[in-house]
């Protein structure tokens, strides 16, 4: 590779553990004498409490701490560093204006216990809000509360069964394709109910006739991901819905992939009784790190009655939060739920309108139609046929020449792109899944598809580059087994640097 | 690769015949499909399992997968040695790498499995 493709270079520093730097008695403060007379911790505490000694104690001036934590900061790689073909689905890119309508000290500095009347300004964006995602969703209702997408998956199966119960069974089974997001199984088993997987058809979509074969009085529901992980609009959603509530059962809906689709169709309008909303996928909430999210549930009016307590509600002129729904099947996270993840993802809908939403869905659809075409030659494509916002390949074309997914990944880091999904969904081996978001620009996306040939060059003229990648990173290819097997979770004393370390 | 006089399931178990019990353990395909093995949980000793019902979960660096029990039974044995050492899984599947012995329930069952020619020809057909 030419030294003029991005990669990470120059000062590029080795950074040491925590443990590993300092030397005794060096300290990042300096605090007072004492005016008070100093106390022997022997008189105040029993023996076997008492500690002379910390093994491995680090002690360090404040200026390798500072540096420590931020060179630690450089290695890092985001969404605002470069191209990241892991899209929506973990995190597409966040506007900065989000950022700072939520810092409003009325939004930021609101406390939760502040009476109704000092947060009518919170309680209106909340009731907004609700309204918002209903209009996207087609849904009636919608509970605020869940923090994460599978948080709010939890909440439908408990709203599901809640309204079975009051119809005198809750039944036993839910039918989950195996197209549907991996969370959805664990969902329906926390709510007590037993899965049964229904195989997806040849064209990558659930078939009716699978459904109705599967469908009976036991089943509760079904759970559907739409757009599903293979990037496809299930196509007969709205005749699986029909024969789901024939049977007396729920439909579910996994709305983790609403981007491709929001302001073009509406899961409503096709027969969904439920629906979570990933605001921190779809509506560019931030959630590195694994949080905090926001997952509200839509909900059809049949089964408000069970929502979680508070909702909000106009009274008059006036905010409220109505505590009184007897049959609620209670609170499932603190005070109203991630609030300021909500203010971030309604500045997002207020600053696009409902033409911006539709047009972030096309946007997306095309720029994820576009890589597949563009690399359809060069890589194995399952499902041949236009995709929603994600594209899935798989290695077939370069096992012959011993390169696999997890090869390829790691070469593209070469190339300064973050890997995309990869091994999912389980439906197809060796899947490469490829979603680029509709933020990314045609220069982008033309230098990722760049990189893509270029490995599937390299696989077949110089596997073994390709199968020892990355060359370029910080750190070699890692040994993941190993890592699995003996994890190494504790620093065990100052040893020597590691090896794979550059 | 897909010893004769095993039964396999569509799921890609195998059980071998001990008289009236049954040790069961992952085809030597789906050890190659998840890659190096670095967990696997399974069920306690005495634990009754319907056909086909999951009795524990292998976990790969790409992938978790469930396991299927072939048939109706009781856990009579578990191989905690694959706690330590799941690599056996990868590379002794019909060996070392076998998960739990059970007492066969119904034998039967043992009908709706496919016998290592039936398999193979399953296997090719699914593509593989």
């Amino acid at each position: 590779m030419k030294d003029e493709t991005i990669g990470i270079q120059g000062l590029a520093f080795h950074e040491p553990l925590l443990f590993d730097q300092g030397s005794k008695g060096r300290t990042a403060c300096s605090l007072p004498e004492s005016d008070v007379p100093e106390v022997k911790p022997e008189r105040l505490l029993p023996k076997k409490l008492l500690r002379h000694d910390i093994p491995g104690f680090p002690e360090l001036s404040e200026v390798e701490v500072v540096r420590h934590f931020t060179r630690m900061s450089q290695w890092n790689y985001g969404v605002d560093l470069g191209f990241y073909p892991l899209g929506s689905c973990t995190m597409k890119y966040n506007p900065k204006i989000n950022e700072e309508v939520w810092r409003l000290p009325g939004f930021s500095r609101a406390h939760p216990y502040q009476p109704e009347s000092l947060a009518q300004g919170a309680l209106q964006l909340m009731f907004e809000l609700e309204q918002y995602l209903a209009e996207v969703s087609g849904m009636e209702r919608v509970s605020l509360q869940p923090a994460a997408g599978a948080h709010g998956e939890l909440l439908g199966m408990m709203l599901i069964r809640a309204y079975l119960e009051s119809k005198g069974n809750p039944r036993k089974r839910v039918l989950v394709p195996d197209s549907a997001h991996g969370t959805n199984p664990a969902s329906s088993a926390l709510c007590g109910y037993q899965v049964i997987q229904i195989k997806s058809g040849p064209k990558g979509c659930v078939e009716p006739h699978a459904v109705a074969e599967a469908m009976d009085e036991d089943v509760a529901a079904i759970m559907v991901t739409n757009p599903n992980t293979l990037g496809l609009f299930e196509e007969h959603i709205a005749e699986i819905a029909k024969i789901v509530h024939g049977k007396g059962g729920q439909v579910y809906c996994d709305g983790a992939n609403l981007n491709a689709i929001m302001g073009i169709s509406r899961p409503g309008d096709t027969g969904i009784d439920v629906l979570q909303f990933n605001l921190h996928k779809t509506f560019s909430v931030p959630h590195g790190g694994g949080g905090p999210g926001a997952g509200p549930v839509g909900l059809k009016a049949h089964l408000a009655p069970f929502m979680p307590v508070p909702v909000v509600e106009r009274k008059g002129g006036r905010f409220v939060l109505n505590h009184n729904l007897p049959s609620s099947v209670g609170k499932v996270r603190a005070f109203y739920g991630n609030f300021a993840a909500l203010v971030r993802a309604y500045a997002y809908i207020r600053s696009l309108g409902p033409s911006g939403l539709r047009r972030v869905a096309e946007v997306a659809v095309i720029n994820a139609n576009y890589l597949m075409k563009q690399l359809k030659g060069h890589y194995h494509l399952p499902y041949d046929k236009f995709c929603k916002h994600e594209c899935v390949f798989s290695d077939a074309r370069q096992i012959p020449h011993d390169v696999h997914t997890l090869d390829i990944a790691k070469r593209l880091m070469d190339y300064g792109f973050h890997p995309p999904t990869i091994y999912f969904p389980l439906i197809v081996r060796g899947a490469l899944m490829i979603e680029p978001t509709e933020t990314e620009s045609k220069e982008t996306l033309d230098q990722f598809i760049a990189a893509m040939k270029k490995i599937a060059e390299e696989a077949e003229r110089e596997p073994e580059l390709v199968r020892s990648a990355p060359h370029k990173t910080k750190i070699a290819r890692l040994d993941e087994v190993k890592a699995a097997r003996q994890p190494n979770l504790r620093w065990k004393g100052k040893g020597p640097v590691e090896e794979s370390a550059r | 690769m897909y010893p004769e006089g095993l039964h396999y399931t569509k799921e890609h178990e195998w059980i071998k015949l001990e008289g009236d019990q049954g040790r069961v353990g992952i085809t030597h395909f789906a050890q190659s499909q998840l890659g190096d093995v670095v967990f696997v949980e399974l069920p306690k000793v005495g634990k009754p399992l319907r056909q086909m019902e999951t009795f524990g979960v292998v976990e790969s660096v790409k992938a978790v997968s469930d396991l299927y029990c072939p048939v109706t039974g009781q856990v009579l044995e578990v191989n905690s040695s694959l706690e330590s050492k799941p690599e056996q899984i990868n590379s002794d599947p019909y060996g070392q790498g076998w998960m739990i012995v059970v007492k066969i329930a119904e034998p039967k069952e043992l009908r709706d499995l496919m016998t290592a020619e039936k398999y193979k020809a399953y296997l090719a057909a699914e593509g593989h």
